[in-house]
Order: C-alpha cells, then sequence, then structure tokens
C-alpha cells in the first residue's frame, strides 16, 4: 500500500539526490528518445541497462521496465522504444535511464529509515534473494560518524562475504563507509527524506555500487 | 527531563535517617518486611516508623504520623502506605526535611486511567516539593555503602562495585542472589518500579559519577523516547561500562512487554544497534549480563582482542579456541619468544601453540611460571585460564574416602589444595601486575564451590567462571567495549 503522505523520487531524482550528498552513483544518462537513449549508452560505454524511470514507477521489475546488457546502439533504439511504449497514463512523466552494465558476484543493501522510537536510522545488509532468509542487518542512528560506519561492517555476521570472494578482491571498508556517511548526510540535509532503499549495492571489484536506488520523501 | 540532584540522589541512596511510613505489626506485610531487611542490613543511621495506631514494630516506637516525628530526623522515607493517603504523606515528609521518597505502594499508572491520575499528582506534588520520587510500584532501594537496605524482598547482597537499576524488580532479586552467588557484590540497586518520576537512565547517571560504582547493569523493557534513552546511555557509556539486558527483543516478548511496562517496542534490531552505537554492551541472558558486569568490576579492560588459552588438558582448551573465534576476540598466534620460553619449563610434549596446553608436564611451580611468562608478553592482550580445582577435587575424595590420613593422604591432600589456592592467588597478582585481564573457569565453581579452587578465586574478589564460554563471553564484553573506546575517543 503507498503512503498517502510521502512520494517516491524517480530513480534518476533520487540517484542525483544522493550523489548531491556525496552516495557514490554510477554514471548514468537520462534520455526522452530512442536516439538520444543511444547516444548516452555511447557516452557511459557499451554494455548498458536501459530503464523506464519516472516519480511514480518504483516497482520496474515486476513490471518488465528494467532491459539488461545491451550491447550496442541499435539494441539500446529498441530498448528505449518499447519502454517508452509501455508506459501508461498514470506513470506520468518519463523517460529511459541509461547506465553501465555492472556485474559482481555480492549484492549489499543500505538506506535510510524512520524508527517510531528512535528516529531516523541508517541501515546496512547482505542483498540478493536470500537477503530476507538471511536476515543479516545493522542498523545506527542519524548521524553517524566514520568509526560507527566501521562498526556497522563490523557487526555484519556474513564476514565472509566481505573479504576475497570469487576470485573478487575484498570489499573496500572505506568505499561502503562513503555510502553509510553519504546516506547520513542525507538524512541531515534533507529534513522531506523519509526513506532511502538502495537495494541492490553491487560490489564491483571491491567497490560498492547503488544499482537501483529509491527516495521516499514528504508530500 | 533532568535527572534528580547529587543531593536528591545522596537522600536515596546515603540517607542519614531512613521513615518506614505504613510499618506493620504484620511480618506478612511489605511494612513490616521493609522495616525488618532496613534493620537487619545493619543500616548505620536512625530508623524511624509510622503506624496508624502507633505500635511498636520490631522494637522501634512509631508515631501515628510524619507530622510526630522531628525535624531533620530523616531523609529518606520508604512509602508502604495506601496511594490515596501518598500525597499529604509527601508534604508532610517535606516539612521534615525529607529530601527522597521510595514508593512501593501499588494502584498508580500500573493499575489503570484512575491510576495514572493519582501517579501524575503524586510526580507533580514530589517535584514542587524538590522530593526524588523513586517508583511508584517499585521493589525497593539498596546502597551496601551505607549499608542500606530498603526494600520488601531478599536478598541484601556482599559489598561491591556494580550498580543496579531495573525496570523491574525481580531483575534487581535476580542481580542480587548472583552477587550472593559469586561473591561480587553490589553498590547501589534500585528498581525503578513505574518510573514515573526518575527512571532507570536517571540512576545509571548517577551511578557514572558515583565513585562507590565502577560499572552499570541494567534490565529495561521498553523505551517511551529512543533518542533521548540513546543520548543518556551515550553519555553514561562514556564515563563507565554499561551493561544492558532487554525484554521484549521477540515478537512474543514484546506482546509481554506491551503487558506489563505498556511500552511500545521497536524492532529490535534498531534497539541493538543503539546500543552499540552508544558503547553500552548488550547481555542475551540474565546470567551472561551478571557475568559481564561482574568482570567489569572485578578485571582490568583488555588493550587488545589478543587472547591465550592456558590448560592442563587437550578437549578444554579446542573449546575454548572455538568459542573465542566465534566472538570480537582472536586466538593469539604464540609468538616465538614466547613459545621458546615456555619450553624452557615444560617437557616437549606440550601443544607448543595457543591453546597453551600443559599436557601434564607441570610441577610445583610451572602454573605460575608459565602463566606469568605468557601474561608479560606484549603480544598478549587477555588470557583464559582452565583446569583449576583438579587436584583438589581429588584431595576431596582422598579426604571423604576411608583410607585418610593414612598412606601419606594427609600430605598429598594438603599439597593439592594448597597448589589450587596459590594458582587462584597467581592469576589475580599476575593480572594486577601485568594490567591483563585472566579469567579462571571451571564447573567447579558450582559443582565444588568450596574447592580451593574456586574458593581462592572468590577470596581475590574476582569471579570464577562456570565454563570457558562463560569466561569468553565475559571477555568479549570487555575486549567489545574497550574497543568502542579506543575507536571512538582519540
Amino acid at each position: 500500500m503507498p503512503d498517502p503522505t510521502t512520494a517516491t523520487l524517480s530513480e534518476a531524482d533520487s540517484k542525483a539526490l544522493l550523489a548531491r550528498h556525496g552516495v557514490p552513483v554510477l554514471d548514468e544518462r537520462v534520455a526522452s528518445t530512442p536516439a538520444a537513449a543511444a547516444e548516452a549508452a555511447a557516452a557511459v560505454g557499451f554494455p548498458v541497462v536501459a530503464k523506464l524511470c519516472g516519480d511514480a514507477i518504483a516497482h520496474k521489475t515486476e513490471r518488465g521496465l528494467v532491459r539488461l546488457n545491451l550491447p550496442d546502439a541499435g539494441a539500446v533504439r529498441a530498448a528505449a522504444a518499447e519502454l517508452l511504449a509501455a508506459a501508461t497514463p498514470d506513470d506520468g512523466d518519463v523517460a529511459v535511464l541509461v547506465a553501465p552494465m555492472v556485474k559482481g558476484n555480492r549484492e549489499l543493501i543500505a538506506g535510510l529509515h524512520h524508527d517510531p522510537q528512535f528516529g531516523m536510522t541508517v541501515m546496512l545488509g547482505l542483498g540478493g534473494i536470500l537477503a530476507e532468509a538471511i536476515a543479516d542487518v545493522v542498523f545506527r542512528l542519524v548521524p553517524i560518524h566514520r568509526e560507527d560506519a566501521y562498526d556497522m561492517i563490523d557487526e555484519l555476521r556474513t564476514q565472509a562475504l566481505l573479504g576475497q570472494f570469487r576470485g573478487e578482491p575484498p570489499v573496500e571498508r572505506d568505499a561502503l563507509a562513503d555510502v553509510l556517511l553519504g546516506l547520513s548526510r542525507v538524512a541531515i540535509d534533507e529534513p522531506s527524506v523519509r526513506a532511502v532503499d538502495l537495494n541492490p549495492l553491487i560490489v564491483v571489484d571491491g567497490r560498492p555500487l547503488p544499482v537501483d536506488a529509491l527516495v521516499e520523501v514528504a508530500r | 527531563m533532568t535527572r534528580p540532584s547529587d543531593e536528591q540522589f545522596r537522600a536515596l541512596f546515603e540517607p542519614r535517617g531512613v521513615v518506614v511510613a505504613g510499618a506493620s505489626t504484620h511480618p506478612g506485610k511489605f511494612g513490616f518486611v521493609a522495616l525488618h531487611n532496613l534493620l537487619a542490613s545493619g543500616f548505620g543511621g536512625r530508623v524511624l516508623a509510622t503506624n496508624r495506631e502507633g505500635a511498636e514494630v520490631l522494637g522501634v516506637p512509631s508515631v501515628p504520623s510524619i507530622e510526630d516525628l522531628p525535624d531533620g530526623c530523616a531523609d529518606l522515607v520508604f512509602v508502604c502506605t495506601p496511594a490515596a493517603a501518598n500525597v499529604d504523606l509527601l508534604r508532610a515528609c517535606a516539612a521534615k526535611g525529607i529530601r527522597a521518597a521510595f514508593v512501593t505502594s501499588a494502584g498508580y499508572g500500573e493499575a489503570g486511567p484512575e491510576g495514572r491520575v493519582a501517579e501524575d499528582e503524586l510526580v507533580a506534588v514530589a517535584a514542587e516539593l524538590g522530593i526524588l520520587l523513586a517508583g511508584p510500584n517499585g521493589q525497593g532501594v539498596v546502597s551496601t555503602p551505607a549499608n542500606l537496605c530498603a526494600q520488601i524482598v531478599a536478598p541484601y547482597p556482599p559489598a561491591g562495585r556494580i550498580g543496579v537499576a531495573s525496570q523491574s524488580g525481580n531483575f534487581v532479586s535476580s542481580f542480587l542472589n548472583y552477587a550472593v552467588m559469586t561473591g561480587i557484590g553490589i553498590s547501589r540497586a534500585v528498581s525503578a518500579g513505574n518510573a514515573a518520576a526518575v527512571t532507570v537512565p536517571d540512576y545509571l547517571d548517577f551511578y557514572a559519577d558515583d565513585p562507590a560504582t565502577a560499572v552499570g547493569l541494567a534490565y529495561v523493557e521498553g523505551v517511551a523516547d529512543g533518542r533521548g534513552f540513546f543520548e543518556r546511555i551515550r553519555s553514561v557509556a562514556a564515563r563507565k561500562p554499561l551493561v544492558l539486558v532487554k525484554g521484549g527483543a521477540t515478537s512474543g516478548g514484546q506482546r509481554a512487554a506491551a503487558s506489563h511496562t505498556g511500552s511500545l517496542a521497536s524492532d529490535d534490531r534498531v534497539f541493538d544497534g543503539a546500543v552499540h552505537q552508544a558503547g553500552a554492551t548488550r547481555a542475551a541472558t540474565v546470567e551472561e549480563a551478571f557475568e559481564a558486569a561482574a568482570t567489569f568490576a572485578t578485571q582490568p579492560l583488555p588493550r587488545g582482542p589478543r587472547t591465550v588459552v592456558l590448560t592442563t588438558a587437550g578437549g578444554w582448551g579446542v573449546v575454548t579456541a572455538d568459542a573465542i573465534s566465534r566472538g570480537s576476540l582472536t586466538l593469539a598466534a604464540l609468538p616465538d619468544d614466547l613459545r621458546a620460553a615456555v619450553d624452557q619449563k615444560l617437557p616437549p610434549r606440550w601443544s607448543r601453540n595457543n591453546p597453551v596446553d600443559l599436557a601434564g608436564g607441570e610441577t610445583r611451580d610451572t602454573i605460575p611460571e608459565v602463566l606469568e611468562l605468557i601474561a608479560s608478553h606484549p603480544e598478549v592482550d587477555a588470557v583464559i585460564q582452565l583446569g583449576l580445582g583438579i587436584q583438589s577435587n581429588q584431595a576431596r575424595l582422598m579426604r571423604t574416602g576411608p583410607f585418610y590420613p593414612d598412606h601419606g593422604l594427609d600430605r598429598i591432600v594438603a599439597f593439592h589444595e594448597r597448589q589450587d589456592a596459590r594458582y587462584a592467588e597467581a592469576a589475580a597478582s599476575v593480572s594486577d601486575a601485568t594490567g591483563k585481564p585472566i579469567l579462571l573457569a571451571t564447573e567447579l565453581a558450582v559443582a565444588s564451590p568450596d574447592n580451593p579452587g574456586p574458593a581462592g578465586v572468590r577470596a581475590t574478589g574476582r569471579l570464577c567462571y562456570a565454563s570457558a564460554n562463560r569466561a569468553v563471553t565475559a571477555l568479549d564484553h570487555l575486549w567489545r567495549y574497550a574497543r568502542h573506546r579506543q575507536r571512538h575517543e582519540r
């Protein structure tokens, strides 16, 4: 059930807001036509991901509004045309978000949540399809300091996932701490923000990158 | 809300005189028990009582009302009278110079809307009069520096340095019973009752500045203002170690807590994060909480996680190594120079690694000497020692068997018992000399508490842990607290 007192920002606006506060994001472009999407894809480098993006679109995957691993300009143009055609009147203003396709075996989640007693909290957890069952998440109250971010990383139970893993380097603790500190700054500097979900943060060459982001703000 | 003043807390914990209001001649009533416990604990100040008929109770001549008492005779009133009488009672107490009231009477916030109105009025009147209001609906207050046992339940604990504050009176009793059992004593203990005016964090804040208290130990069920609670416990933990145990960690427990204290439940993982962020440590069970607090009160803080296990037998060492590896501590790699030094003391079959397994190679002085080598090494932060009391356990069997004292049994029994007492003393003195925690663990601490090993540990004022796992858990609390201070206070 959508909360009537809050609104979600589009993925592009969500990421722009997060980036302003130092949360590292991918080099992504917004395009309103298939041709512009192909140009954007050339700029960020193939292969790319194309997604339909708009303030009212929160569940892209469920609606089939995400196209992965597009290898060239032709594929991007075709995908963008299909995505734009799939928009419904309820979606409002829409555009195509073009992002580099990143790969990694490890997924984390991070975010901001409001607790009824403790107020705004920063969350870090294990991501991926088993995340809910494993429920390996830690919280801290906003604001956090860098040492708190390190404490959070240390407190995850699944420490083995943070070290070297399937030929990938260990997760960079400083980079992960930067994500958490950026979230804390968002909560302090943007009082209208009610929640943030970075899900997933894919670990690429040791660096956690949010490939999807959703910011919820007070209406 | 600000906490009561130091002067008000002194009236509660170090009163010069105590009035039991509503003293009873019936030994089953709280008004009798409170007076009994106060007298039995050897309280040194004046003890006075009120009783409607002016009856003498336990040799204390009572008066019908507070107005009949001399001015300035007491700092604390222990209130056993019915709720309806207590507003007038507080006014009379203030006129006599009383600055603190422990209200054990029920019929307040826990009893529904009318009780809540009565509670609000009591709080307002106490605030207007400048009286610290503890409770209502609480079990009482203990303060060993003043030999004060103003509570309606047993026990009176041994003196020590743990400060207890609890949202539930039963937990105060539990912690005090553990203090009696282990000999690791209590400085102050208070059950906050309905915590209408003075809350658990208020008491903890006082303990943080209290020279008689080394560590805070608290039971909390729910917190109305999470942010305020967080700021308070962070301020406490910046001054002293603080161990929390919380009820309502699961959804079943949360429903029970809502009906017990009426508190709302937060996501337990958020509470957990807030506790860690504040620098307090959280225990999963009541015995873990007590043992963590007892360890803070009696051992130095480790400067790092590197732990060595010293054992007289292999299996214990393996299990202890497992326990260490599961938590925040690390099983120290045995440094080459330490290995070489221990080699000089033992036959070649010893483990030559951590756990340091003496493998039965010890002679009269081996254990204290090897312990000193290990604990003195700069790459070792803490020691867990196993095997204490084995010799005395055999001695006990010999002493009570059919052959004692012949066949040389009297001499070997005396030797064994002397050795175990010596090991206990050595652990304490090496710990004092090196400033490093050394924890001794054996099930004989509970199976045979009079065994000279565990009894010797108790005589040094330290805790003999009932298992190696429990020692590791307690040490883990100390290291997480120490690490937090190292990380956050540069």
